[in-house]
This record gives C-alpha cells, structure tokens and sequence, in this order.
C-alpha cells in the first residue's frame, strides 16, 4: 500500500463529464468569490467576525448559509433524478447510469436531512433562543463554534466525494449487508461514515450547550413553562439529540469496525445481525425526523401568535403537546420496517404507538386554529407559510396514520408512497417552517424585512410545486412503483413521472425567487430597514433588542413576569427605556479553535477514507493538541466597557424614537 | 465550588455569562448523560449478539473471574482515591490532592494493562474480535470501555502537570470535578460490564 493509501488518480472521476462540469463551475465560483473577497478587502472581516466568531447569531448565520448552499446541492440532486426517472421510461436509459444515480439518491438523502435540514434548524435556534430567554449567548460559546466546524467538516466530505473517489450507493439509511465491505467495497460509504459521524458528534455537543443554556441561564423570572413555545420545542428538540443521536454514534462506530477491522456485526457470515444496524439506525433515525419538525412547529406558533396580535392559544398543552410527541417518537422506530418479519403483537404495539402521534399533533393544529380564531391575521409571508404548512402536513399526517397500518404496509413499504409520505412531512412540515422561520427573524438579523412580493411568490411556486411533485408519487406507489429505481418500463406510470418533473422545476422557480428576494432586498434595504428592531409588534424577547441585535443582546438582563414578555414590557412602558449607566458586560473573545479542531477532525476522516493511516493518526493528535492549547488558554474573554455600551443603546434608542 | 451551583437556578448576577464555571459541571453532566445512552446501545448490541458464537467460543470458555475481579478490584479502588484527592482539592491542598491523583493514576493504568492483557491473550488464542459476533461485540463494549478509562488517564495526567506547573488556578477544581464524574461514571459503567459480560457470560 502506498503512502497515500487508496488514494490514487484514479480516484477523480475524469471521464463523468457531468462531474467534470459541476467540478470546473464549482472551482470557478471559488475563484470569483475569493476575487471578490480580496477585491473588496473582506477577508479579514470574514475570518475576524465570522468564521472565528463563538457569537451565537453569527454562528447562526453560517449554520443558515451552510444550509442553503446546502440546499441548492441537494435539490439539484433531486432534480437529476426526477429527471433521469422522466428520460428513462418504456423501458429507455435515461442519462444517469445506475452506479451513478445510486450515488445521487445517497447523496440527496444525506444532504437534504443532515446537511440542510438540520444546519437550517440549529441556525434558527442559534439565533433566536439564546435572544428569547433574554442570555447574552449559550453556556459554552467556544464549544458552540466548534459544533458548527465539525457539521461545516462534514459537510466538507460529502461534497469532497464527488469529486475525489465516490458516494455511497446505498441509499440514505445504508443498510448492511449491502453497506459492508463485501458489497460496497470502495469509499463512498466510508464517505457517509464519516461525514455523519463528526457532523454528528457536533449535534450532540449542540444540544448539551443549548440544554445547559436554557436550564442555567433563563432571565430571572423566567420560570421553565413560561419559556416561549419556540425555545420549548427547540429545548425537546435538544432532549431528542442528546437521547438519540449517541445512538447514531455508536451504530455508525459498528459499521466502521466491520468495514474497517472485520468485527461481525452486521455481516452475513460469523454470526452478525444486519436487523439490529436496521433497529439502531431508525431508533436514531425516528426521532430525528421530530428533532427536525417540533422546532418547525415552534416556528409556526410563533408566526401565527405574532400575526394574529393574540397569545398562542394553549401555550402550556403545547409544551406538554411537543413532550408526548418527543416520548412517543422513541417508541415507533419499528414502524420503519414491519416487513422485517416481528410477530403481530410487535407490529400492532408499534402500529398503534404511531397512530397515537397524531393526537398531540391534532393538539397543535387545533391550538393554532383557535389562536387565529377571532384574530385579525395579517397574511404575510411568514404567515402564507404555516396557512400552507397546515394543508400539507395534515395530509402527510393522514397518510402516515395509513402507513402506520402493518397490514397496508406490507404493501405500500419502500413504495414510492412512502417516499411521498415522508416529502410531504418534512417539506411540508419542517421545511415550510424553517423557510417561515427565515422570513420572519431575516430582519431581526440582517436589520431590514425581505422583499414580501418575490417572497409570496416563492411560496406558490413552492406550494403548487410540492403538490404538483409529490402528489403523482401517492399515485405511483399504489401502482406498484417502488422508490430508487433507476429505469422504467410501465406505461401507466409514465404521465405521473412527467407530471412529478413539472413539479420539480416549479419548485425550482420558487427557489430561484427566492434567491432573487435576497437579491432584491439587499439591493433596495435602505427603503425596508428595521429600525425600531420590532418590524412584526411581537411578542418575545429577541424584538426587545435592536436589528441586527447589540454584541451583547441585553445591555440590562430583562427581568421577566409574563410568558410574552416583550409585549409585557411594551404595555408596562418598560421597553425602550434609557438607562442613565451601565455596568460593563463581560463577553468571550473570538477564537480559531473551533477551526483548527475541526479542521484536524476533518483530515483524520479524509485519511481514515482513504487509509492514510499516518495522517489519520496526525489529524487525531492535531486535534487533541489545539484542544489542549484553548482548554489553557487565559485570554478568552474582554469587558465591553460602559461607555460603549451606552453608545451603542442610546444609537439604537435614538432609531427607535425616530421610527 | 461549583459543584455546589450544580443545582441552583439563580447564579444570575449581571455578568453571568462571563464566567462559565458554575455552568461547567451541570454541562459535563448532561454530556455524560449521552455518554451513558452510547454505552446503553453497547450493551444492546451485546445483549442481542452475544449468543451468536459462530461455532467458536461462548463466555463461559473465555472468562476468567478470578483475574477480572482484580481488575474490578483496581478501578473500584480507585474511584475511592479519587474521592480523597477531592477532598484535599476542596482544601486547596497540592500535596495531597497531587498524591491520591498519583495513586488513582496508577490504579487505572493497572486496570488498562490488565484489559490489554486479556485482549492480547484472547486474541493470540484466535478469540479475537473478527472469530464471531459475540467476540466483536465483547470487545467493543469492552474496549469502549477501556478506551474511556484511557481518555481519563491522559485528562488526569494533564490535569497533574497543570497542578505541578501552576497550583491551583480559577478553574482547576472544577476541572477536578468534572473528571471524578467521569471516574465515578466509569466505575458505574464497568459494574454493568463485570455483571452483565462477565458474571452472567459465566454461568
């Protein structure tokens, strides 16, 4: 073997033109943007504000842009498919060989759940919770900077594989045995392994911060059930990762001992049990999928309370409404595969443990139904959003009560029925909300409100692209088409594969509105900026600083005595009051550390790809000593100084009074 | 000190947040407390998997009670150590802390050759990790295990230069504090191992 292990020449992809393309134009938009960056003389501002940056909004935004790019990654992979499954009826081949496409519909999955939907839904909390129980930033700000590196590291390596070596080929989930060493002998699901396995471990180290954050540093007065409905669902959300995702550390770690050292875990000979990396993986997987949509949910209850001027109908059963939805979602992971064979009774248990899911949630729907009732809603975007959301996701819920079924099962598993189900849940559910959830806190970060036509816009051709995609996959998967076929040759199924691809491009335009929102927006912020720093007249502490908020958030902790605090404040004339002085606030300084952790972490999972072994071991000592180096470092954090802080509160005030 | 905040809600002076200490504690709990879910799985893994012996040898073939419960012996000992050095850490005594530190060090280290031994012996005797998967999923429990203990050892060495070098500073108690939860939890974890692998692999 040689020094550089597997890694050869061979492993770049030259004869994949499409590749080449992706590669070449990705390299291109790199050298534009590090033109830009040096032409307009950004590069310091970029690594001294935001890239070594422990602010928790800041972190924020990077978690949201890496989303994003992220997004548009992932969706060009499902535009590939819908297209290669549109090229590839009556029997023809389409344009994506299948060990390509294998790598596409992997690639997808993986993107879409742990590198856009889950960087989106951290991004939004970073932001907004440390802000609404009135903290200055999270327990451990330095810790928080390294969760972002190590999910950015991921991240990294799923896209490295597209161009040095593979992907995966074995869908999302990568089952062995297909995904062990006998059947996938090459690095694509050495790729996976890894990419979710540091990404990961920075999730579990996100939700122990955010846990210590709302348990220990709470306004005074703030008692937990008095915690705004977002932070609630955030804060189960965080109980989910730290109970679920060791789950997924340890499955993966399995995996690799199989792959890697021959152990007997998952493989067919020596006694292993494929079933249990199935049972594992989905006791992870499961309450992922509510990790992803309670925080969503919280997103909606904010939006619909906001714009309708009323208290959230029920702001206590939806607390206790997200806590059953969190327990139950640990007890149905079997329903991911009744197939398997488990008597009736298990299947039955886990059938009706997943239809009982629907009641909580019947809770909230019904919750932001008489929350607008007898309100004066205000349709905004945001608002358009979550109208949308709940059309959708109640027809995602419906057909998840028929999946839940065994015996409808038995038929319908790995159908593209279930394929629709699960898009109509999470687009429906957890995306709608995370993208309500952008236009509704944009200005509170960005300090002006996005452009409302483009952003309405956005949202039909997104609405009736979803529809338009997802709906004919119902169809499909009663006519018997089962999910990650490369080619077709039934007739009867071709018009709904056309009509799915009419969808994707409808969705397409949707984004590409949306792209050009941002556009928009900035270019015309001067007409649109928010400078009372509470463009909605909300209900909840963010709004009660300025936009984008002080360094700092609180010159003065708020003392809370109501659930809505801010429109507390706002009726008692305690808000926007001028302090005569202040006292200095001590703040954590930036630091590279998180970087060059991570960094370290990400080279010893490229090595460990490849079977570099000495530069595995480098990178896992590199790592060890620049954590080493910040644990006795002494000069990690500075006092901004009163006068200063008057300065920045008295410029703020000042907007304010000016309107 | 800051173990005493673990419990309280109130630590909400106006820079609150400069100082994360009183924070530190009460976060490694909550991590360990994932710790404990990744250990959990272990153990299901094992309880699934550790009948199926492929034709080569069960529990009952390879355990040695006797030498385990030395090593047994060792850690549990040396949780009790740690816990003197804890008490002279609260008093601020150097000496004494850097003494029972040294001893728990020493403890641990015997318990990590010990394991290493027993790995090394089932292994040349062809009862490695790759013969089935009971072996692969004793091992793994085993060895995760083992790995935790080393990762304390190496935390405890630094932590005993950092007291060498520069006595105790702002942090260093609660830096204490936070690797005695480790030890303890440790411990914890390998009473569930000696009882679940070894006890009832025995009979």
């Amino acid at each position: 073997m040689s020094i550089l292990g597997k890694l050869s020449l061979d492993a770049i992809p030259f004869h994949e033109p499409i590749l080449i393309a992706t590669f070449s134009a990705v390299a291109l938009g790199g050298l534009v943007l590090a033109f830009l960056l040096i032409k307009y003389n950004l590069l310091g501002t970029l690594w001294n504000n935001w890239l070594t940056s422990v602010d928790h909004k800041r972190l924020g935004v990077m978690y949201i842009v890496l989303a994003l790019i992220m997004l548009l990654r992932g969706f060009a992979d499902a535009v590939m498919m819908r297209l290669q499954l549109a090229l590839s009826t009556n029997g023809g081949e389409g344009y994506l060989p299948p060990h390509h496409y294998d790598q596409v519909f992997t690639a997808h999955g993986v993107i879409m759940i742990i590198f856009m939907a889950m960087p989106f839904m951290i991004g939004l909390m970073n932001i907004v919770l440390p802000l609404q129980i009135g903290a200055r930033d999270v327990a451990f700000p330095f810790l928080n900077n390294l969760s972002f590196w190590l999910t950015a590291g991921g991240a990294i390596l799923v896209n490295i594989s597209l161009f040095v070596g593979e992907f995966a080929k074995t869908g999302w989930v990568a089952y062995p045995p297909l995904a062990g060493l006998q059947f996938s002998p090459d690095v694509g699901v050495d790729y996976y392994i890894w990419a979710l396995q540091i990404s990961g471990i920075g999730t579990t180290l996100t939700a122990v911060n955010f846990l210590a954050t709302v348990f220990k540093m709470r306004a005074p007065g703030m008692k937990l059930m008095d915690m705004p409905i977002f932070t609630w669902t955030c804060t189960w959300a965080n109980i989910l990762i730290a109970a679920s995702f060791p789950i997924l550390t340890v499955t993966l770690a399995l995996l690799t001992l199989d792959r890697y050292l021959d152990f007997h875990f998952f493989t067919n000979d020596g006694g292993g049990n494929s079933m249990m990396y199935i049972n594992l993986f989905w006791a992870w997987g499961h309450p992922e999928v509510y990790i992803l949509v309670l925080p969503a949910f919280g997103i909606f209850s904010e939006v619909v309370s906001t714009f309708t001027g009323k208290r959230l109908f029920g702001h206590k059963s939806m607390i206790w409404a997200s806590g059953a939805i969190s327990i139950l979602g640990f007890i149905v992971w079997l329903h991911h595969f009744f197939t398997m064979g488990s008597s009736a009774n298990v299947n039955a248990f886990f059938g009706m443990a997943t239809m009982v899911i629907a009641v909580p949630t019947g809770v909230k729907l019904f919750n932001w139904l008489f929350t607008m009732y007898r309100g004066r809603l205000r349709v905004t975007v945001p608002v358009l959003w979550t109208l949308g959301f709940m059309v959708t996701f109640t027809i995602g819920g419906m057909t998840g009560v028929l999946l839940a079924v065994p015996g409808a099962d038995y038929v319908l598993h790995n159908s593209l029925f279930l394929i629709a189900h699960f898009h109509n849940t999470i687009i429906g559910g957890a995306v709608f909300g995370y993208l309500a959830g952008f236009v509704f806190w944009f200005p509170k970060v960005m300090g002006f409100t996005l452009n409302e036509k483009l952003g309405k816009t956005a949202f039909w051709c997104w609405l009736i692209g979803f529809f338009l995609a997802f709906m004919p996959l119902y169809v499909l998967g009663f006519l018997g088409m089962t999910r990650r076929l490369n080619h077709t040759d039934n007739p009867d199924w071709n018009i709904w594969l056309y009509i799915a691809l009419v969808g994707a491009f409808v969705i397409m335009a949707g984004i590409i509105s949306q792209l050009l929102q941002l556009y928009v927006s900035f270019r015309d912020r001067k007409d649109n900026m928010d400078t009372t720093g509470d463009p909605w007249n909300a209900h909840t502490l963010e709004w009660a600083t300025s936009s984008p908020p002080q360094s700092y958030n609180f010159a003065v902790i708020p003392t809370v005595s109501d659930i809505d605090a801010f429109t507390d404040m706002k009726e008692k004339g305690e808000a926007y009051v001028r302090k005569d002085s202040y006292a200095p606030i001590h703040m954590p300084k930036n630091t590279a550390s998180g970087m060059l952790v991570s960094g370290c972490v990400t080279v010893m999972g490229f090595a460990l790809i490849w079977h570099i072994w000495w530069l595995a071991a480098l990178g896992l000592f590199g790592s060890f000593v620049f954590l080493v180096i910040r644990a006795y470092t002494k000069d990690v954090d500075y006092y901004v100084q009163p006068d200063e802080v008057a300065r920045t509160e008295n410029a703020y005030l000042d907007s304010v009074a000016k309107g | 000190m800051s173990t005493t905040h673990m419990n309280t809600h109130d630590a909400h002076d106006e820079h609150h947040d400069h100082d994360p200490a009183p924070h530190n504690v009460f976060g490694f709990w909550l991590y360990l407390m994932t710790d404990c879910l990744l250990f959990a799985t272990i153990f299901a893994t094992y309880a699934v998997l550790f009948m199926n012996t492929a034709g080569g040898v069960s529990g009952k073939d390879i355990f040695e009670l006797d030498f385990v419960l030395v090593e047994t012996a060792l850690l549990l000992i040396s949780s009790i150590t740690y816990g003197f050095s804890m008490i002279c850490a609260h008093k601020k005594d150097k000496k004494g802390t850097l003494s029972w530190l040294s001893v728990t060090f020493l403890l641990g280290a015997g318990f990590i050759a010990m394991e290493i031994y027993e790995f090394h012996h089932l292994i040349v005797h062809g009862n490695g990790p790759q013969a089935s998967a009971f072996l692969s999923a004793f091992f793994t429990l085993v060895g995760t295990h083992g790995l935790h203990v080393t990762a304390g050892l190496i935390w405890m060495a630094i932590l005993m230069i950092e007291l060498i070098v520069s006595g105790f500073g702002s942090r260093t108690v609660t830096r204490l504090s936070c690797l005695s939860l480790f030890w303890h939890f440790l411990d914890v974890i390998w009473i569930c191992v000696f009882t679940v692998v070894y006890l009832m692999g025995a009979i």
